[in-house]
């Protein structure tokens, strides 16, 4: 069996029709967009029909879509940017417990100048309740930011409940949609939401591109300033081949989404059920079923995540643990703890992301692999033989 | 400088947080979505504009009808002329 990639949510191989359409801007069509003759001025036509095919994946218009160089800059420039802006207004903001640390850093930054941050609690499944953000909002409140699904434990939030309490105490509400733009459908008016991020990442488009959704007239401090690119809001010469691969790869996820959904829903529930069968000791984390269609999250009870990772790597199979920063840096993952995992079993915590390219042979040869990788690990553990000797 | 109270504009633009030389780019192309003798409201708060945008005005042939000063930006007044 050749690799098996399910790691999906980490980054996602760059499709061949996305390599062809950005190769040519590499090379022959290297102007710069901002130049007035017409190697430039084509390009610029370029950058603007890419906006518009990333603003179709969302239901959004064209103009409303700034491109960033990630999904991290984009969740920056949403708090930052709207933060800056609204500082005579208020200087309160409220994130959940399980954002990505792009938003909670964000966050962070500003109570170094006496802003107000208020970090909403999730329940056992990582929901936020719109109650008690309705509790939290203050009248110096400015922004909300809300992911739309958490990347660690695949749980979808009820968005268009969130955004209508925002709605009703006219307070600015943006989503992180990094894990769903491209994986269930996403519509900024479906979801009622100010601003939202995207990234290129999860969508089949190259690193080092990601985008903004921003709703038409809202005020928005730019974090790079500099010239006319991206209508004043993002200065720096574009990254045309980026651009052009996240439009492209943004038109496919359009055209295929729904095909994808089926397919990745049915491989996860082959998984999750092979998993049950064969494996005790498992706690799923996330919703059982306000969850992304291709995300399997689950914690394995005398496991060490890594080790489990660094053997399945052996056979040829990559998933990961959820959450890299925290496990470089030997911490409890914040996610797991807002949910109430205990920090032993979060420690064999186990994401499997299936993309539409998986199939059910490869679902069934990680099923195999990973039931001998984990009664491997158990042999050698000395809490798996205390607990069966229990 | 013109100042003027409670003028009615028929279209606004907000360029409140954008800067340099966005407010002499974004009126010209607002205007041509004007009618003559309509009037345009630019939200700035870049102090630069109170000097570019009468001066974009008399070279364009626009008239600038004047400004009032609002707590958080400027609020310039241009009518569409040609």
């Amino acid at each position: 069996m050749d690799k098996i990639y399910l790691d999906h949510a980490s980054a996602t191989p760059v499709r061949k029709r996305v390599i062809k359409a950005m190769l040519p801007y590499f090379g022959e069509y290297f102007g710069n967009p901002s130049t007035v003759y017409d190697m430039g001025s084509s390009i610029k036509q370029v950058i603007e029909d890419q906006r518009a095919k990333v603003a179709e994946l969302i239901g959004a218009n064209a103009k409303e879509i700034i491109f960033t160089s990630s999904g991290a800059e984009a969740n920056n420039l949403a708090v930052k940017g709207v933060a800056f802006a609204g500082q005579k207004k208020g200087n309160h903001i409220i994130i959940s417990a399980i954002e990505h640390h792009s938003v909670l850093n964000s966050a962070r930054f500003f109570e170094r100048m006496d802003y107000e941050v208020t970090f909403l609690p999730v329940n056992e499944y990582g929901l936020v309740n719109p109650e008690a953000l309705r509790e939290a909002i203050r009248p110096e409140t400015i922004l909300v930011s809300i992911m739309h699904a958490n990347n660690e434990i695949g749980t979808v939030e009820p968005i268009s409940e969130i955004s209508a309490v925002c709605r009703e105490k006219g307070v600015l509400f943006h989503t992180d949609a990094v894990a769903t733009a491209g994986n269930i459908p996403v519509d900024v008016n479906e979801l009622n939401v100010d601003l939202l991020s995207l990234s290129g990442v999860s969508l089949g488009a190259p690193k080092g591109i990601g985008a903004l959704y921003f709703r038409e007239k809202l005020r928005l401090m730019p974090l790079i300033h500099g010239g006319i690119q991206e209508s004043g809001r993002r200065g720096g010469t574009e990254n045309v081949p980026a651009i052009v691969g996240l439009g492209k790869a943004a038109e496919l996820a359009s055209e295929e989404l729904t095909d994808k959904v089926g397919h990745v829903r049915e491989l996860r529930d082959c998984l999750f059920s092979g998993i049950n069968d064969r494996i005790d000791q498992i706690r799923y984390t996330g919703h059982p079923h306000n969850r992304l269609p291709g995300h399997a999250s689950f914690c394995i009870g005398a496991i060490e995540g890594e080790s489990l990772i660094y053997m399945l790597n052996q056979y040829g199979i990559y998933a990961n643990t959820g959450s890299a920063c925290a496990s470089k840096a030997l911490k409890t993952s914040p996610v797991l703890v807002a949910i109430g995992i205990p920090p032993d079993l979060a420690q064999g915590s186990i994401v499997f992301t299936i993309n539409s390219t998986n199939t059910m042979k490869e679902v069934e040869y990680v099923l195999n692999k990973l039931f001998l990788a984990v009664a491997r690990l158990r042999e050698l553990s000395p809490v798996w033989r205390k607990s069966k000797a229990a | 400088m013109y100042f003027v109270n409670n003028q009615e504009p028929d279209e606004t633009l907000d360029l409140v947080c954008r800067m340099c030389p966005l407010h002499l780019l974004e009126p010209g192309e607002k205007l041509r979505c004007l009618k003559k003798g309509q009037v345009l409201e630019v939200l700035t708060d870049y102090d630069g504009a109170l000097e570019d945008i009468p001066a974009w005005c008399e070279k364009c042939g626009q008239e600038f009808i004047g400004m009032e000063e609002e707590e958080d930006c400027y609020k310039l007044y241009i009518r569409k002329i040609k």
